[in-house]
């Protein structure tokens, strides 16, 4: 039940973006948002558009999976859309009651919608194709530089992975926990928001137990094996940028100069 | 009054990278008062298993009748079916919750709906059967032992009267004497209220010794069914998914191989111990002196 949350969950297969390094997908995937919002025009994403599907063509990630992750999301994108639609003073296109639908309106909501869905299937195209150490690797590495000004990049690069770590686990643990408790009767479902909340007590304390538990034992195993943070450790597989890495970096500039001209040449 | 289970497939995760076809074609029928150990390696489908029978998962595909009756039918309440079937998860861990021990054993019957008085009489009449001294019984759940937990949460499932018991590893993590005593203490619950039994081990000793019928798992599939002598019988095959017969079985098997007429279906050791010394009986009366072998 629990289980079936896959939202950016990393999808293992081998494709070209797969083997990418991290620090190469996460510059990509900050350049991709920050285009998003900085043409906004028709032509700029449709070039856009014509990027995601390649890239998620090359990922070998099911299509499936990219959607799955927006389901969590439809109600707050439905929000925004009919907001957008229905506030915006403009030009009237159409008028139903007091409701009214302006040229202005339809253009915003239209482009929020849009960029939404992307930024949302763009991320998770990195977290798919990513596991989640590679990635706090990445970060660690490509921040690396902020230790000069005392930021412990290090240890917040640990910490992330061991919160990404525990997502699956914690997950699963309540999985088992709320099925233990429901084979004792326990009803998760019905009622109002304070008997729900009451219910949640046999789910909850549990978890936090294990939790620390798994926390403490953790820490213990770390310090058993020397962990004694940052300073002066080495890395079993250095990230090192290969060929692909040089390429997709080409190709950055390039994709932003399209959807600059995009903007610029066609106009809306 | 039975358990059915009818072609029964289970698939974890279907259509993503992590598909597992946890379940295939089982087919099981447990009858009434019966103590039925289920056996597999670790990943093998046997706790997927079990959780069906309380209907804590849903068969990707196949039905469960219970008593009869399709518990996927519409309408078929599974509040009711739990109340029927309880299970106990390996850990313990899993549900304690409450701030001592009787108030967490109460949690079961409390949820049946029952009255107040109702619900103490059972908890503590459960907490008595489980064999948990009573000065334990206001102390916190989290300040017991692994073994005294695990009573508690046996206690936690025998409180709601269940008809079927299922135990997920009730030994797991315990010493030889906490394992001997929980499963004892099982034996002595399945005799006095003749509930049906199921209970799921690895440990082809802890079986042998109490059921009446043996179901050994394997990738899913159900490999073995039968009597524990008939089971024990294919040991080599046993060994070669992972798992292995009583140890007597080999002594047995080995003495038989030297020419020592033994009976190889001798499954716990006092069964040996009558086996063996029935052959030397006989061969010390033959040879008319005594015979160190």
């Amino acid at each position: 039940m629990i289980r079936d949350i896959t939202i950016g969950q990393y999808y293992p297969t081998d494709s070209v973006i797969h083997r990418l390094d991290p620090r190469t997908k996460l510059v990509w995937t900050l350049a991709y948002i920050f285009s998003l919002f900085l043409f906004r025009s028709f032509a700029s994403y449709v070039v856009a558009t014509v990027l995601l599907v390649t890239v998620i063509k090359i990922s070998k990630v099911p299509f499936k999976f990219m959607v799955k992750g927006m389901k969590a999301v439809v109600i707050l994108l439905l929000i925004t859309v009919v907001f957008n639609l229905f506030l915006i003073p403009g030009t009237t296109l159409v008028q139903i009651w007091k409701l009214r639908i302006t040229y202005e309106g339809l253009n915003t909501a239209v482009f929020m919608a849009l960029r939404l869905t992307y930024l949302i299937i763009g991320s998770s195209v990195m977290t798919l194709t990513t596991t989640p150490n590679q990635l706090t690797d990445g970060m660690e590495k490509g921040l690396a530089p902020l230790n000069k000004i005392h930021v412990p990049v290090h240890d917040v690069a640990m910490m992330m992975s061991i919160a990404l770590r525990f997502i699956p686990i914690l997950l699963e643990e309540t999985d088992k926990i709320m099925k233990a408790q429901m084979a004792r009767g326990a009803d998760f479902e019905s009622g109002n928001l304070i008997t729900k909340a009451k219910n949640m007590i046999p789910l909850l304390v549990p978890l936090f137990i294990s939790a620390f538990r798994r926390a403490n034992d953790l820490a213990m195993a770390m310090e058993a094996r020397g962990y004694y943070g940052g300073e002066g450790r080495t890395k079993m597989r250095p990230l090192v940028y290969q060929k692909n890495d040089r390429i997709a970096y080409a190709i950055l500039p390039v994709y932003l100069i399209a959807m600059f001209a995009a903007k610029k040449i066609v106009g809306i | 009054m039975s358990i059915k289970l009818e072609h029964i497939n289970y698939i974890y995760g279907e259509e993503t990278a992590y598909e597992k076809h946890a379940l295939k074609d089982i087919n099981l029928e447990i009858p009434d008062g019966q103590f039925v150990g289920i056996i597999g390696h670790t990943g093998s489908g046997k706790s997927t298993l079990i959780q069906h029978l309380n209907g804590l998962i849903k068969a990707t595909s196949g039905v469960i009748y219970y008593n009869g009756e399709n518990i996927y039918a519409e309408g078929y309440s599974m509040k009711e079916l739990r109340s029927h079937v309880g299970l106990v998860f390996q850990y313990p861990e899993y549900q304690l919750f409450e701030a001592d021990v009787l108030s967490d054993v109460c949690f079961g019957p409390k949820n049946l709906g029952l009255s107040e008085e109702e619900v103490k009489m059972r908890s503590l009449e459960a907490l008595h059967q489980v064999g948990l001294k009573e000065k334990y019984y206001d102390k916190s759940p989290f300040d017991l032992s692994g073994g005294q937990k695990r009573r508690v949460a046996i206690a936690g499932i025998l409180a709601m009267h269940p008809e079927v018991l299922i135990l997920d590893e009730p030994t797991a993590g315990l010493d030889p004497k906490g394992r001997d005593d929980i499963l004892d203490q099982i034996a002595k619950l399945h005799k006095e209220r003749g509930i049906t039994v199921i209970l799921v081990s690895h440990s082809m000793e802890d079986v042998a010794k109490y059921v009446d019928r043996i179901i050994v798992m394997d990738h899913g599939c159900m490999k073995f069914d039968g009597e524990p002598k008939k089971v024990f019988e294919h040991y080599k095959e046993l060994e070669s998914i992972g798992l292995s017969a009583p140890q007597v079985t080999y002594v047995m098997q080995d003495l038989k191989e030297k020419g020592f007429d033994v009976d190889v279906h001798a499954i716990t050791v006092e069964e040996a111990k009558q086996s063996i010394l029935q052959v030397f009986g006989m061969k010390v009366k033959k040879n008319g002196s005594e015979e160190n072998v």
